[in-house]
C-alpha cells in the first residue's frame, strides 16, 4: 500500500520501509525543540531521568521567545532556568534575547530544519516547518524532555487528508487566508489526529511565506502536522537557508487519503476568523461594522518579512485611525533589520503604530498588547479563544497582514480590497 | 485502574488558554497552576473541585497550546479522569505522558450529567454512571499507555526501563 509525505518520512526515521496509519512507532529525530514557557518544565523533568548530557547537542534548541524580554521575576527565572541548563549541557542552539526570534519564524531562518526532517517542539505551532517539507509537530514538555535525553520519541502514525492546490491567489490575498478559509470549511477539529497534506499545481504561486503560514495553523484544524510537497521554491529556500542538498519525500501514487480536498487559491478572498475559535471565518460580504481598539501584526503565524511589506504598502502615507493602537512585532532579528533597510519600519512608525522587538508577547496574552474588558483586536496571529490576548471579555479577530492594516487604517474590520 | 467520583461537566473545544491561562505560564508550580485551573471558563472549578472528582467534556477537550501546564493543573487540582467525546491530540499525548487518565466515550459524556456519581473502570473499559445505574462501553488502555498512567507519568516509565 502507498504512504503519505508524513509516513514516508516516518518510515525512514524509524528504519522501517513502510507503515501504515493507526502503527505505533518509535522514531529518530534530527531536532528538539523548547521555549521559555515549555521548557523549564522539560528541564524538570530531565533532570529526573539523571543523563549527565543532552543526546546531541547540536540537535536541541531552545528559544527565548514568549514572555522575553522577561516581563517580569518569574518569566526572568524561567529564562534563566533554560540558559543556565545550555550553558551546562553545550547545547549549541540556545537563542537568547538580542539573537532570538520567534521559534517557528527563526528555525527555518537559521537553516536548524530542512525538508525529511523529524522535528518535535514543546509549542503546538512546531506544525509549522512542514512547509518546508519535513515531518513536524507540536508535543509536551514531557515529550521535550525524553527526545532531549534519548534523540527518539514514539508516534502513531497518522492518516491524511490531501489538500489538492489549483490556481493562483490574488492581490492582498495571503497564506492566512487560505489557512483560515481551510479551517472555516474543516473546523478546528477537522483535521484531529492527521496530516494536513499540501500539493497541486497551485503551490507554485504560494511562496514560503504563505507555506509556513499555512504549516503553522494546521494545529488549529487539531491536525499532527501539515506538509507540503518539495517543490522547486523549497529547494531554492532551502538551500539558501540550510546549505544541504533536500531530502525530498513524495507521496506514493497510490497513497491513501481519507479525504482529498480541492482548494482553488483564485477563489480565496479576504477571511477573518471571528471570536472564539479559528472555526468562525467569514468573507467580508458576512461582515459589518465591527470597531477595533488594537491591532497587532506578527507572530510565529504572520511576523515575517513579506507579511511586513504586505502591510506597509497599505499604510504607506496614511494614518492609523485615532484610537487604535497598531503593534507591528518583527519575528526575528533578523526580519527586524530587513524591514529597517526597506524602510519598512519607517512607514509604521510614521503612520502612528508601533514596532516591537520580536516575542510572542500579546499573542497568548503575555505582554506587549493585552486586552482590557470589552475591547477588540484584528490580530495576525493564529488563536482567538477566549481571553487569549487579556480579558475574558475582549474579542479576537484573526486576519491577514493586508487586513489587519487595511483596518488599522480605518478602526474597523476592514478589506484590503477596499482601502 | 477504576476512578471514582463525582462529575463536573463542560462543553465542546475546551482549549488550553481557558485551562490554563497564559499569564499564569510564568510558573511550572503543580499547585499553584492548580489554583488557576479552569478560570477563564469557570470560576467556581477550584472552590467546588473535590479530590477524585471527574471531568467530562464534549469534542476537542484541551485543544490549542502544547502547554502540558494544562493537564498538570487538572491533575494536580484532584480531577481522577477525564471523560470526553474527543480530545485534542496533544493534549492527549500530555495527559498520558505525565500521568493523567484520560479516555474517549461520547456516549457516556451524553449520558451523563453534572453532579453524576460515576466509576470509570479503565482495566475493563467500562464506565457506570453510579446516579442513574447505566454503563457505557468504552476501549480499554493499550498495555503501554496503562503502564505510563500507572507509573505517574512516561519519566518515571523511561526510569524504570519499561519504555524505549
Amino acid at each position: 500500500m502507498g504512504m503519505t509525505m508524513t509516513q514516508k518520512i516516518l518510515a525512514s526515521h524509524a528504519g522501517l520501509d513502510s507503515v501504515q496509519a493507526g502503527q505505533l512507532i518509535l522514531a529518530n529525530l534530527d531536532l528538539v525543540l523548547g521555549n521559555d514557557i515549555t521548557s523549564p518544565v522539560a528541564i524538570k523533568e530531565f533532570s529526573k531521568l539523571n543523563k549527565s548530557s543532552v543526546f546531541d547537542k547540536d540537535k536541541v534548541t531552545m528559544v527565548m521567545d514568549h514572555f522575553t524580554p522577561n516581563k517580569d521575576i518569574k518569566a526572568a527565572e524561567q529564562c534563566k532556568m533554560c540558559r543556565d541548563f545550555c550553558g551546562e549541557k553545550e547545547v549549541t542552539h540556545f537563542y537568547d534575547v538580542g539573537k532570538m526570534g520567534i521559534e517557528h519564524a527563526l528555525l527555518p531562518e537559521k537553516g536548524l530544519v530542512t525538508s525529511g526532517n523529524v522535528v518535535i517542539g514543546a509549542d503546538s505551532h512546531t506544525c509549522t516547518y512542514g512547509a518546508l517539507g519535513a515531518f513536524s509537530t507540536g508535543v509536551g514538555s514531557t515529550d521535550m524532555a525524553c527526545g532531549m535525553a534519548i534523540g527518539k520519541a514514539w508516534f502513531k502514525v497518522p492518516s491524511a487528508i490531501k489538500f489538492n492546490l489549483t490556481g493562483e491567489l490574488r492581490k492582498y490575498v495571503s497564506g492566512k487566508d487560505v489557512i483560515l478559509h481551510i479551517i472555516g470549511k474543516i473546523g478546528v477539529d477537522g483535521a484531529l489526529y492527521r496530516s494536513m497534506e499540501f500539493t497541486g499545481e497551485g503551490l507554485s504561486s504560494l511562496s514560503m511565506a504563505d507555506r509556513l503560514c499555512i504549516a503553522n495553523m494546521a494545529i488549529e484544524a487539531g491536525a499532527k502536522n501539515g506538509i507540503f510537497e518539495v517543490d522547486d521554491i523549497t529547494i531554492e529556500y532551502i538551500k539558501e537557508h540550510n546549505g544541504a542538498e533536500p531530502k525530498i519525500f513524495k507521496a506514493d501514487e497510490d497513497a491513501v487519503y481519507d479525504e482529498v480536498i480541492d482548494i482553488n487559491l483564485s477563489e480565496i478572498e479576504p477571511t477573518v476568523s471571528f471570536p472564539h475559535l479559528p472555526e468562525n471565518a467569514k468573507t467580508f460580504d458576512e461582515i459589518g461594522d465591527i470597531y477595533i481598539q488594537q491591532v497587532v501584526i506578527g507572530s510565529c503565524t504572520n511576523g515575517r518579512l513579506e507579511d511586513l511589506r504586505e502591510a506597509a504598502e497599505i499604510m504607506k502615507g496614511r494614518q492609523c485611525a485615532k484610537n487604535v493602537r497598531v503593534i507591528i512585532i518583527p519575528a526575528t532579528q533578523q526580519i527586524y533589520l530587513d524591514a529597517m533597510e526597506e524602510g519598512l519600519l519607517k512607514i509604521f512608525i510614521e503612520s502612528g503604530a508601533v514596532v516591537s522587538t520580536p516575542t510572542c508577547g500579546p499573542c497568548l496574552g503575555g505582554h506587549m498588547g493585552i486586552l482590557a474588558k470589552g475591547e477588540r483586536a484584528v490580530a495576525t496571529t493564529n488563536r482567538n479563544f477566549v481571553g487569549r490576548m487579556g480579558h475574558v471579555d475582549s474579542e479576537i479577530y484573526l486576519a491577514s497582514p493586508a487586513t489587519a492594516a487595511a483596518s488599522a487604517i480605518t478602526g474597523k474590520i476592514t478589506s484590503p480590497w477596499n482601502i | 485502574m477504576k476512578y471514582t467520583g463525582n462529575v463536573i461537566k463542560y462543553g465542546d473545544n475546551v482549549d488550553t488558554d481557558v485551562i490554563i491561562p497564559a499569564r499564569y505560564l510564568n510558573t511550572s508550580d503543580h499547585a499553584e497552576l492548580a489554583s488557576h485551573c479552569m478560570e477563564d471558563l469557570d470560576k467556581t472549578f477550584v472552590t467546588r473541585v473535590q479530590k477524585g472528582d471527574i471531568i467530562t467534556a464534549g469534542f476537542n477537550f484541551g485543544c490549542g497550546s502544547s502547554r502540558e501546564h494544562a493537564p498538570i493543573a487538572i491533575k494536580a487540582s484532584g480531577i481522577s479522569i477525564v471523560i470526553a467525546k474527543s480530545f485534542a491530540r496533544i493534549f492527549y499525548r500530555n495527559s498520558i505522558n505525565i500521568g493523567l487518565a484520560i479516555v474517549e466515550c461520547p456516549e457516556a459524556v451524553d449520558g451523563i450529567s453534572e453532579g453524576d456519581k460515576v466509576e470509570a473502570d479503565m482495566d475493563n473499559g467500562i464506565i457506570r454512571n453510579l446516579t442513574t445505574g447505566k454503563e457505557y462501553k468504552t476501549e480499554p488502555f493499550p498495555g503501554f499507555v496503562q503502564k505510563i498512567i500507572e507509573n505517574g507519568g512516561l519519566i518515571n516509565s523511561i526510569a524504570k526501563g519499561e519504555i524505549c
